[in-house]
This record gives C-alpha cells, sequence and structure tokens, in this order.
C-alpha cells in the first residue's frame, strides 16, 4: 500500500469504521441508560423536578467554592484542558471543514495563531493533570488502566495534530495521516470508556438535579 | 558545436557575457542554498567542466516536461546552459529519426558509457509492454539497458518521479516510477507536473560542479529546490492564519486574495519552489492567478480525494455512514436496552423477600 | 432464608436503573468527591472517596446493563464480585458514609454518589453485611417499634412528666386531628423537652394534633441498613396509625433521616402516595411563622449558628425555614463557612451512630465540624436533629470544646410570647 493509499483509506474507509464504532456505540451506550428507566417518584413534590434537572446541567459546570479551594489545581487545569480541545476541535478552519463536509453546517473559525497557542496549552494542561494523576493518592488510587488509556488516546490527537499543523516529525500528509488516525483511535475507544462521560454527564446531572429539585434543593 | 568545448567556451561563443555568466553562478548558488562564497567555485568548476553528454528517455509522458523545460525558459542563461549539454538523445527535440535517432543513443551509451547523466520523463509500464515501445524496445528494457551505463538518472515530472498520472488509480499500465525499476544508480527526482525548469538546470550545475548529487529529501527531491512547503511560502498565508478564505471562485474572499484552503488548495502538503521561484520567467504561480495548488510534485497527488477537496476532509461519504451508525446504534439500543430493563424487573420480580432474620449469614 | 451472595448481587441488579446507570458511565475518576467528603478530609485515607465506596456495584452494573461488560462476561473476562470483597466493602458503605449527600452537590458531572450507596446497601444488607449494630437496632424496630427499644410505657412515661412540667395535654390517639407527631426515639429517651416544646408552641399556635400510641416512632432501621420491605414495613404503620386517626398532616420531627424516611422515601416504599401531607416540624413552624400563629417575646442575645442536618437541609431540602427561624429568634445569628445545602456531616448520621465499630472513626471526623465551629466560635450551636445533637455533644467533649448543643424547635419554645 503506498502513502497515499494508506492516507486516503485513513480518511475514507478508516474513518468510516470509526464513525460507525463510535456511533453505534455512543447511541446504544446512551440508550442504554435510558431505557433502563427509574420508577415514578411518589413522593409529595415541594420543587420541581424537571427544573432542578436542567438547573443543575448548567450549575454543575462551576464548583463550589469550597472544592474550588480544595482542589484548585485539579478543578483548573480540568476547565483548560476541556476548553483547550474543544477549542481546537471545534475552531480550526480544517476541522470546520471536517465538520461541514460531513455534518453540513460550520461557523467561523479562529485565528491560527490562536489555536496554536490553545494547543500548547492544552498539551501542557494534559501533561499536567497525567501528572497530577499519578501524583495525587487519591487519583493514583482510583486509576486503572482505562484512566491512563483514555488520557493517551485523548492526548494523541493534540500531540499529533500539533506536529501537523507545524509540519514537523513526519512529512506533511504522513502527519495528518497518524494524526487522523489517533482521533480514530479516540473514536474507537470512545464507547467502551469513561470518554462517555461527554455525554452521559447531562443524563447523570440532570437526574441529580431532578432529585434534588423535587426535595426543593439546588444543586 | 564540439563535443569537447567546455561550458565557459561553449557559453562565449553563444555571446554570454562574464559578468553574466557569474550571476547566474551567483543564482545557482543561492538557489542551492549554498554560501554566496560558493559562487565563484561553481564558476570555476563550470567554466572547465566538459559538456556532458545526455540521454533524454521519454515514456508514458505527455511531453508537458520537456515543454517546460526548454520552451518557456528559452531566452534564458538557464535555456542556454540547457544548450550547453550535449543532448545527444531527444525524441521532441532531435532531428534524428527512426532508426538514427536510435544508433544516435547507441552510439551516445558507448561513447560515454558510465558517465552520461539519463534523463528520464515519463511512467513505465510495467504490465504489458506493449503498452509502450520506442522502436520496438518497451519502456522497461529500454531504461534498464540506458540505466546501466549511466552516471546518474534524472527523474524529470511527477510521472518519472512517482509514477503520475499513469499511475493514477486503477493504474490499468501497472505504470511504475524509475526509481521502483532502478535501484544501482544515484537518481534524482525532479518532480512537478511539470517541474519548473530552473531546478533541473540547477541540478546540473550542482552536478557538474561537485561531482555528486546534491541533498535530496526522502522523496528523492533536492531539498534546494523542494525544502519548503508551498503553504510556507505562499504570499496568501497571512490570510490563513487570520481565518480569512475564499469560500468560491468568485466570492468577496476570491476577489480579495484570500486563502485558498477551503477550495482544496494542498500547499500545506505540497514541497516546491513554486511560491519563491514561480513560473513563466518569474511571472507568478498557480495560486497568483487563484487557483489552489494541486499538489503536482508531490506522490499520487491525482489520488488525493479531488482538487477542490479540503485536505482536512474525508474521502469517504462520512455523513452516510453516521445515519446508518445512528439507525443501527438506535436499534441495538433499544434492544440491549429492553434486555436491561427486562432483567432489572425480573429481578424486582424474583426478589426474594428480606426480613430481619435473614440479615445474617446462615451456616 | 439466609443472607447470601447471590442474594446480595439479586439485590444489587435490581437496584441498578437509569440514574446509577448514567452516574457511573459519567465518573472520570477525578477524584473531587473525595475532598467533599469528611471521612477522606479528616484521614487522608483515600479509600474513603465516595466513588471508591459503590466500586462491587459498579462492576455489576459494568457486568449486567453495558453491552461491551455482559460481552467480556459472556466470553469469562470479568471478574464477579465475590463475598469477600462485599464483605471488604462493609465498612466502606457503612461505617465511613453518613449518606450526607455532599459528595453529591460537588460531583462535575452531576453524580448523585450518596442515592447510589443508599442502593448498594440492599447488596449489602442481602449478602449479609451490614454491621451488627445496625442488624440489632433493625431487629429491635421491627420487633419492638423503636431501633433503641423504646415501648409505649415508656413514651408515655416521658409524655407524663411534660404534661407536669408544662401544664399542658398532650393529645394522643386523637381521632381528626389535623397533625399527627410522629418523634425519633432518641428524642423520647435523651430530649423529652422536645415533646413539650412542640406541644407549647402548637397550643398557642392553637393547632389541633395529635401523638398515634400505635407509631410514634419516626425513625427507621431499614433505610440505614438497606432493606426496603423492612423500611416500607415500619413505614407503613405510621400510614396505617394516620389513616386511622385520619389525620391530615403527619409532623417529622427534627431527626434527619426521620423526615427523609417518611417525607421522601415513604410513599415510594409502600408504593403509593400518602393520603396525608408530611412536614418537618420546622417547616411547619416557619409555616406558623408566616401565618403570624407563630410570636416571641424575646432573642437570644448569646452568638449562635446553625449546623443543618444533612437529611434535612441537603437531603430534604428544609434549608430557608431554619434560617429565617434562626433570624427570628437569635439576634446573632452567624453562619458557618460552609452552610447549608454545603453543611458538613456531623459523621454520625446513616447509621453510623448505630453502628459501635464506627465509634472512633466518627470521632475522628468530627475535626471537619470542630474546625468549621472554630471559623465562628459560637456560643451555643443550633441544630435540628436529636442524632446529630448527641453526636455533636459528644464530639465536642472529646475535643474539650465547651459549645452547647440546642434544639431549634426548644430554643423557639423558650422565647414564646405569652399571650
Amino acid at each position: 500500500m503506498s502513502e497515499i493509499e494508506l492516507f486516503n483509506w485513513i480518511r475514507g474507509p478508516a474513518l468510516q469504521i470509526a464513525t460507525l464504532i463510535f456511533v453505534v456505540g455512543v447511541v446504544v451506550r446512551i440508550l442504554e441508560v435510558l431505557v433502563l428507566g427509574r420508577k415514578q417518584d411518589l413522593s409529595e413534590a415541594r420543587g420541581s423536578g424537571v427544573a432542578g434537572g436542567l438547573r443543575t446541567i448548567i450549575s454543575r459546570m462551576f464548583p463550589d467554592r469550597g472544592t474550588l479551594q480544595r482542589s484548585t489545581f485539579n478543578v483548573i487545569a480540568g476547565y483548560v484542558f476541556h476548553v483547550g480541545f474543544l477549542v481546537t476541535l471545534l475552531f480550526y478552519t480544517p476541522h470546520i471543514l471536517l465538520f461541514r463536509d460531513s455534518l453540513g453546517v460550520s461557523w467561523p473559525a479562529l485565528p491560527t495563531p490562536v489555536i496554536d497557542a490553545t494547543a500548547v496549552v492544552t498539551l501542557i494542561a494534559l501533561i499536567a493533570v497525567l501528572v497530577h494523576r499519578i501524583q495525587h493518592k487519591v487519583m493514583r488510587f482510583l486509576s486503572g488502566f482505562q484512566d491512563y488509556l483514555v488520557w493517551l488516546v485523548t492526548f494523541l490527537p493534540l500531540l499529533t495534530g500539533y506536529f501537523a499543523f507545524h509540519r514537523v516529525v513526519l512529512d506533511p500528509q504522513a502527519m495528518i495521516a497518524v494524526h487522523i488516525l489517533s482521533v480514530e483511535l479516540f473514536m474507537v475507544v470512545f464507547p467502551f470508556t469513561k470518554l462517555m462521560h461527554t455525554f452521559t454527564l447531562f443524563m447523570a446531572r440532570y437526574y441529580n438535579g431532578h432529585i434534588a429539585g423535587r426535595r426543593g434543593v439546588k444543586t | 558545436m564540439s563535443k569537447d568545448l567546455t561550458i565557459g567556451e561553449a557559453l562565449r561563443q553563444r555571446g554570454v557575457s562574464r559578468r553574466g555568466f557569474l550571476k547566474f553562478c551567483a543564482a545557482t548558488a543561492s538557489m542551492m542554498a549554498l554560501p554566496p562564497g560558493m559562487a565563484p567555485v561553481i564558476a570555476a568548476a563550470l567554466e572547465k567542466a566538459r559538456r556532458p553528454s545526455v540521454i533524454w528517455l521519454s515514456f508514458q509522458e505527455c511531453t508537458g516536461c520537456t515543454e517546460s523545460l526548454t520552451r518557456s525558459h528559452s531566452p534564458t542563461v538557464e535555456g542556454l546552459i540547457f544548450d550547453t549539454i550535449s543532448l545527444d538523445y531527444h525524441h521532441t527535440l532531435q532531428a534524428a529519426a527512426g532508426d538514427a535517432a536510435e544508433a544516435a543513443r547507441v552510439a551516445a551509451m558507448e561513447e560515454n558509457y558510465g558517465n552520461y547523466i539519463l534523463v528520464v520523463d515519463g511512467s513505465i509500464p510495467t504490465g504489458n509492454p506493449g503498452f509502450s515501445t520506442i522502436a520496438g524496445i518497451s519502456n522497461l528494457d529500454m531504461l534498464r539497458e540506458t540505466a546501466a551505463g549511466a552516471a546518474a538518472i534524472v527523474s524529470v515530472g511527477t510521472c518519472a518521479a512517482y509514477g503520475g498520472i499513469p499511475h493514477a488509480n486503477p493504474n490499468p499500465t501497472g505504470a511504475a516510477s524509475v526509481s521502483d525499476l532502478v535501484s544501482d544508480k544515484p537518481i534524482i527526482n525532479v518532480p512537478g507536473c511539470p517541474p519548473i525548469p530552473v531546478v533541473i538546470t540547477g541540478v546540473l550545475a550542482h552536478y557538474l560542479t561537485f561531482g555528486t548529487i546534491p541533498e535530496l529529501d526522502d522523496l528523492g527531491r533536492p531539498r534546494a529546490h523542494y525544502g519548503q512547503s508551498i503553504h510556507d511560502r505562499c504570499y496568501r498565508r497571512p490570510f490563513y492564519d487570520k481565518g480569512l478564505f475564499a469560500e468560491t471562485f468568485d466570492d468577496e474572499g476570491a476577489k480579495k486574495g484570500w486563502c485558498l484552503y477551503k477550495l482544496g488548495c494542498k500547499g500545506p502538503t505540497t514541497y516546491n519552489a513554486c511560491a519563491t521561484t514561480k513560473w513563466n520567467e518569474g511571472t507568478s504561480f498557480p495560486i497568483e492567478s487563484g487557483h489552489p495548488c494541486l499538489g503536482c510534485s508531490e506522490p499520487d497527488f491525482w489520488d488525493g480525494g479531488g482538487f477542490y477537496k479540503a485536505l482536512s476532509t474525508p474521502t469517504a461519504d462520512i455523513t452516510r455512514t453516521a445515519v446508518y451508525a445512528v439507525g443501527a446504534g438506535a436499534a441495538a439500543g433499544i434492544a440491549l436496552g429492553a434486555m436491561n430493563r427486562t432483567k432489572q424487573k425480573r429481578m424486582a420480580k424474583e426478589h426474594e423477600k428480606v426480613t430481619i432474620d435473614d440479615l445474617e449469614k446462615g451456616d | 432464608m439466609s443472607a447470601s451472595l447471590e442474594k446480595g448481587i439479586h439485590a444489587l441488579k435490581e437496584q441498578i436503573n437509569a440514574p446509577v446507570a448514567s452516574f457511573f458511565s459519567s465518573c472520570v475518576r477525578c477524584g473531587l468527591c473525595a475532598e467533599a467528603c469528611l471521612f477522606f478530609t479528616e484521614t487522608g485515607n483515600p479509600k474513603y472517596t465516595p466513588i471508591h465506596k459503590l466500586e462491587p456495584m459498579r462492576r455489576v452494573w459494568q457486568q449486567e446493563y453495558t453491552f461491551w461488560g455482559r460481552f467480556a462476561k459472556a466470553l469469562g473476562l470479568s471478574k464477579p464480585v465475590t463475598d469477600k470483597e462485599l464483605g471488604d466493602w462493609e465498612t466502606l458503605v457503612y461505617d465511613s458514609c453518613t449518606l450526607c449527600g455532599r459528595c453529591s452537590m460537588v460531583c462535575p458531572v452531576g453524580n448523585d454518589i450518596t442515592y447510589m450507596i443508599r442502593k448498594m446497601r440492599e447488596g449489602m444488607a442481602a449478602s449479609g453485611h451490614a454491621p451488627e449494630g445496625l442488624v440489632g437496632a433493625t431487629k429491635l424496630a421491627v420487633t419492638v417499634g423503636s431501633p433503641m427499644g423504646v415501648k409505649l410505657p415508656a413514651l408515655q412515661a416521658q409524655i407524663r412528666q411534660v404534661e407536669a412540667e408544662t401544664g399542658l395535654k398532650v393529645p394522643v390517639n386523637v381521632e381528626g386531628a389535623d397533625y399527627m407527631l410522629l418523634l425519633s426515639s432518641m428524642e423520647i429517651m435523651n430530649f423529652p423537652e422536645f415533646i413539650g416544646a412542640v406541644a407549647k408552641i402548637l397550643d398557642k399556635a392553637k393547632v389541633s394534633w395529635t401523638i398515634s400510641s400505635e407509631a410514634f416512632e419516626a425513625t427507621n432501621s431499614g433505610i440505614q441498613i438497606g432493606v426496603s420491605e423492612i423500611a416500607a414495613e415500619l413505614v407503613q404503620r405510621i400510614v396505617d396509625a394516620a389513616d386511622k386517626l385520619k389525620v391530615k398532616n403527619v409532623i417529622s420531627p427534627e431527626c434527619g433521616h426521620a423526615y427523609m424516611a417518611i417525607r421522601w422515601e415513604g410513599p415510594n416504599l409502600v408504593g403509593k402516595p400518602f393520603s396525608f401531607r408530611v412536614v418537618h416540624v420546622l417547616e411547619l413552624l416557619d409555616e406558623l411563622r408566616a401565618d403570624g400563629r407563630l410570636k416571641l417575646s424575646s432573642k437570644e442575645t448569646q452568638r449562635l449558628t446553625y449546623h443543618d442536618p444533612c437529611q434535612v437541609s441537603r437531603r430534604g431540602g428544609v434549608v430557608d425555614q431554619p434560617r429565617r427561624l434562626m433570624d427570628m429568634v437569635a439576634e446573632n445569628f452567624d453562619e458557618m463557612p460552609e452552610s447549608g445545602t454545603m453543611n458538613w456531616c456531623c459523621g454520625a448520621g446513616g447509621g453510623v451512630s448505630s453502628n459501635e465499630r464506627a465509634d472512633d472513626l466518627r470521632l475522628q471526623v468530627f475535626k471537619r465540624k470542630k474546625a468549621q465551629l472554630e471559623a465562628v466560635k459560637p456560643d451555643a450551636l443550633v441544630s435540628a436533629c436529636s442524632n446529630c445533637r448527641i453526636h455533636l455533644e459528644d464530639g465536642l467533649e472529646k475535643y474539650g470544646m465547651d459549645i452547647p448543643v440546642l434544639s431549634l424547635t426548644e430554643t423557639i419554645a423558650e422565647h414564646l410570647a405569652d399571650e
């Protein structure tokens, strides 16, 4: 297989396979949760469960003061890499073109130097969270193979993307190929791991907020 | 013109001044990324160099490379240098035809065995030898035969360098590049469809000056000419960085000369000197005339998913895959979810009452 | 029948529902819940990280309710939960969790961890891994009617005492009363003043109320130990008594988990909505205050702070009412640094106080409350849960702090206007 064939396979059939696994997996996992259902709560509600649920979806984006003080690093680094990851994913022109091509929607891009800087900051934040995970006694205690795997598959697209952007390490086309491949790895791993939180956290927050909201508690 | 003339003598016979010659040497040095101090060295070497014998083989090609290398630059010093080589065999340019032409090739080979430079344009069919023959000799046989006595081979054009358009999927002739078939000779790839003429003279100048082939990248191209991407040297690069793109060929962005990335420009992955050396006596290059780079100096540029398709977009129909996947996922998810739910309900139904007497383990 | 691993796993499978599945799916092992849990912050031991306390249940979920988990299980690649593991988790699930719900407030992905611990206890109890102390309390609750073994004659004796002290009649078994008061055994035995306080307030507010001799116990060991059918049986006694007396409202005493049991879990345990309304005593007091039926003649002048019982505020929703009442009764009311729904647990809720094995641990983690109190330095600490009060007194004594612990209801009763 020539390089271009490999490249085209990576951005063609391989991307299709990855998309298939990703979409089927994510949809299955979401439905597996939702269809399981829960019993109707028979207690007399004090507040609106629905309003509480929706409220918590938003409010959980912001940490309470105590958590921010006690886990400052964890919260800040977590924010930085999440925001950085999303910014580089969603606001880099070539990525937007991919979305326009496959989803039919597009939006304005950020200037490439901004994306470049964001990627560097995100990479640093990701390294920092890894070091933190290894050093912090709670995180180290909780972490297993999956946690490190998920870190790796999140880190690789950023790193290879950064290399491809600067056309270093490999020739540009090969680097883009490796970059796309790393994204495909991310997509394939996604439905089987805690990466699912991207989608399920909305359900989790809703249920939490719903339980609390019925009782008149703001969470 | 006598074959024994040195290049310096040949040039002077043609009325090129010493000053003009030195200017060319300085330009060559700079183009080859050599320090300016090297210009006199190049001049001295070229002055004395004997005009090399060059055999030019054209296989599965369109003659575009010859057009580019000869005519477009004919009045320039580079063109004259080109004239000063002893071009002993070239279908398009030689006067001889038929047996006489082939005899010239054989004679040049015998006379300069081990020293001549072989230039190839066009790819070589490795399928049926009848796909392309010259004087009844298959391209493959002629290449092998001629390559055997060559000092070095210059693959001119993407076809000779990487297979080019004949090699494009599904490659009906089994087209192969020179380097696919010859491995025991130094090969310099000068890809492009066509390549920039000055590059080949630069390569020849280097060879004549140092007696070696220039430093090559991992695709066999002289680094001096192919060391930078079109994107890095593109005058429209600032628009890319600012996120200003032409969306169509006739929108405001196109009129304002914004970046052509979204129109499929392959500049970021294409290495060539177009953006600096330019074409047609330094007039412009494709992006300057408003067209995205096709990436013609890269292997298999024809198969990269479409000239007007942005590099980052998939070559397959991801949308349809995703739609099917949502359908399949929904069906599977509901089925699996229903199984979960049934299991959970069954558990509740089969629940064995726990009383206060059941709180401790039995023995 | 006796407890077994099979019954435990069966119970866990039964307990897992969409919220639980969404919670387990969402956990990213960030460890933020650890910093919200006083058992971690005061011991520094990572095994007390709230989400870790659910690990066996998480594996049951993964193996039974996810496609790849079931696939792995079919291939024999997953490790089934063992009886030993459940045994190992016993102290984590019972001794080091008060179901306080603080972790559920901070989890960035929104996991209600407490909700899951409550469910996990169903599996623990069914597999025979409930702590001895809780098993004993539960047996007493079912057989005698009170986890502390308090019988009707004991209540009657306390009522007579209260009646003698207040000069008021404590109505028992009055059919058609508007309100039926429930009590916790701890209130009956340790804080009978509470009965007197309620009697005085309700008398002044002209509220018709009663106590049932058949179901006066509000606490519910079945919930703490995690056996729904026992919990339901205990709730049903109250429902039957309320129906028999045809009351419109049932008053939950101050006790936090009693409120959780009767107000929020009750109807779900018995499987149908109540025909009466359940109010927490502070909720009722606040309603009376709003109606102008609760008037005070004086205020507490000392510096007071209010300790939120977790099940009353964070898990129960009675957050603003005690603050309005505090403002009414206290001239000098200061909040602790983290209060209301973010309050720190005293360390003895959720059955921990019934579990002697956890005594040292609950006193160790009391340091968190101690630090909170040191930040405010109140003259007295007001709370609204007899279980909290007992433990607060214990903790304060252990750490040599001289801060009296008051009941909000009793404090209000002391300042009632005479007319």
